[in-house]
């Protein structure tokens, strides 16, 4: 069913919300182990792929999480937040995967 | 949980992403940087070893992140799971101790 | 062209020819008078005032009256449902009670302290408040916000962007003297609080009232009322 351009951010919102708090455990676990300097899988193509997912949907949460707090806090109309917020996470998600990326 | 309480999860949903906010941007823009300068994992730690102002961020990244995550998730657990009762929230309040036990662990072993 | 009407759990296909001008609430029409008279459906001014002919067209709730066919047909077919997220009595035809028991529940009654013997309230138009108020205050109960809203389809005790718009309008209006029992009212997991911005009550609303804006007022007034230690 075709929806519209909110319902989208949200979607991608509430996934990448979902994605980072199953990711964080194994973050923080992963971390505590980079001292004994174990993080030679952390090589893989594969694992590097998800990482830049995982910034990805970092920046892409961050985006959908600065539109609710404008929509909440600031009288603003609503198509502009979703444009603006949706453009911002698109933006700051590409450059930084780029940026990893390279 | 009353209506109160819910009410209070809310304002602490929207204070922690405000605070996860600032965050998010400054661990982006450093991550970038070690990746970009192609930094070893012995040269980020000699960075951020006795570091007290990195020590001071990141626990407060951590702690934000502890109570931001499982208020997003309880939205998630009513609407998509249809998880009914006081097991549901009980299970996430354990899931933000242990998101703020293994994020301060892995802080500290950054740390120290 | 085919119109598929849902009746039940499946849908029963009409051929309908094509009118100029013609409405989705005349296909209906036609589809009750000239081919099956069992049909049940629901309409009453056709002229875009009251709400009663709000259905699912294509998926997307409309009031049917206002809906040229030309907007919404594709390849020639078309498809008719009863509004979502409403218990069906019949065909096209939906329980509209738990919609108004919601709205009783978000207390959407006016209660002042004025009687018959005072003077009248002075209110400016053009004061804060009153804009706000005139914002949402020309809700019809059609339920198209309440159909539109995913958050009303995953949570069935959420109270909805109809009974909460009308919340926010009797909160602004200063003549109003509930305003504490009413965040109450709309405080927490069925209320204000469950609303993720969507904003699909926004984008359906035929009287262009954005819950969405009365939900964010809600939102940050039982905010403040907790901050203060009041609610």
């Amino acid at each position: 069913m075709r929806q519209h351009p909110s319902y989208w951010v949200f979607m991608v919102h509430r996934v990448s919300g979902i994605a980072l708090a199953a990711f964080l455990p194994l973050h923080f676990w992963t971390l505590s182990n980079a001292i004994n300097g174990s993080l030679a899988w952390t090589e893989q193509p594969l694992v590097k792929f998800g990482e830049w997912l995982i910034v990805v949907a970092l920046a892409a949460h961050l985006g959908g999480g600065l539109r609710v707090l404008a929509l909440e806090f600031l009288a603003w109309r609503e198509w502009q937040k979703s444009l603006a917020a949706a453009a911002a996470a698109l933006a700051v998600g590409v450059g930084l995967a780029l940026a990893l990326a390279l | 949980m009353s209506f109160r309480t819910q009410a209070v999860l809310w304002v602490a949903q929207r204070a922690s992403a405000a605070v996860l906010a600032v965050c998010v941007v400054v661990h982006l823009v450093t991550i970038i940087y070690a990746v970009q300068g192609g930094l070893t994992a012995s040269e980020i730690l000699a960075r951020t070893r006795g570091n007290t102002a990195w020590l001071a961020f990141y626990s407060v990244f951590v702690l934000a992140v502890s109570i931001h995550a499982p208020i997003g998730l309880r939205s998630v657990c009513i609407e998509w799971l249809r998880w009914r009762g006081a097991s549901r929230d009980l299970v996430l309040l354990v899931f933000s101790a242990i998101l703020a036990w293994a994020g301060m662990r892995a802080v500290l072993a950054l740390f120290a | 062209m085919k119109v598929l009407v849902k009746r039940g759990d499946s849908f029963q296909e009409f051929e309908v020819p094509r009118q100029p001008s013609q409405t989705v609430l005349d296909v209906v029409t036609y589809i009750q008078r000239m081919l099956d008279p069992t049909l049940a459906y629901r309409f009453s001014c056709r002229v875009g005032m009251c709400g009663s002919c709000a259905m699912m067209v294509n998926d997307v709730p409309r009031w049917t009256c206002r809906t040229h066919v030309d907007k919404v047909v594709s390849n020639d077919r078309l498809e008719i449902g009863p509004l979502r997220n409403l218990p069906v009595i019949r065909d096209l035809v939906t329980d509209m009670r738990e919609f108004f028991d919601k709205w009783a529940r978000a207390k959407g009654e006016f209660r002042g302290a004025q009687t018959k013997k005072d003077d009248f309230a002075k209110v400016p138009p053009q004061s804060p408040e009153r804009v706000l108020v005139d914002k949402g205050i020309e809700c019809i109960g059609c339920g198209v916000c309440y159909a539109a809203c995913d958050v009303v389809k995953w949570n069935p005790d959420y109270l909805g962007p109809a009974a909460l718009n009308r919340a926010w309008t009797l909160i602004k209006d200063v003549r109003d003297n509930q305003t504490l029992e009413r965040l109450r009212a709309v405080a927490g997991d069925a209320g204000c609080h469950a609303c993720h911005t969507h904003v699909s009550c926004t984008e359906r609303c035929p009287k262009h009232i954005s819950p969405t804006a009365g939900i964010a007022g809600l939102k940050r007034a039982v905010a403040k009322a907790v901050l203060q230690g009041e609610l």
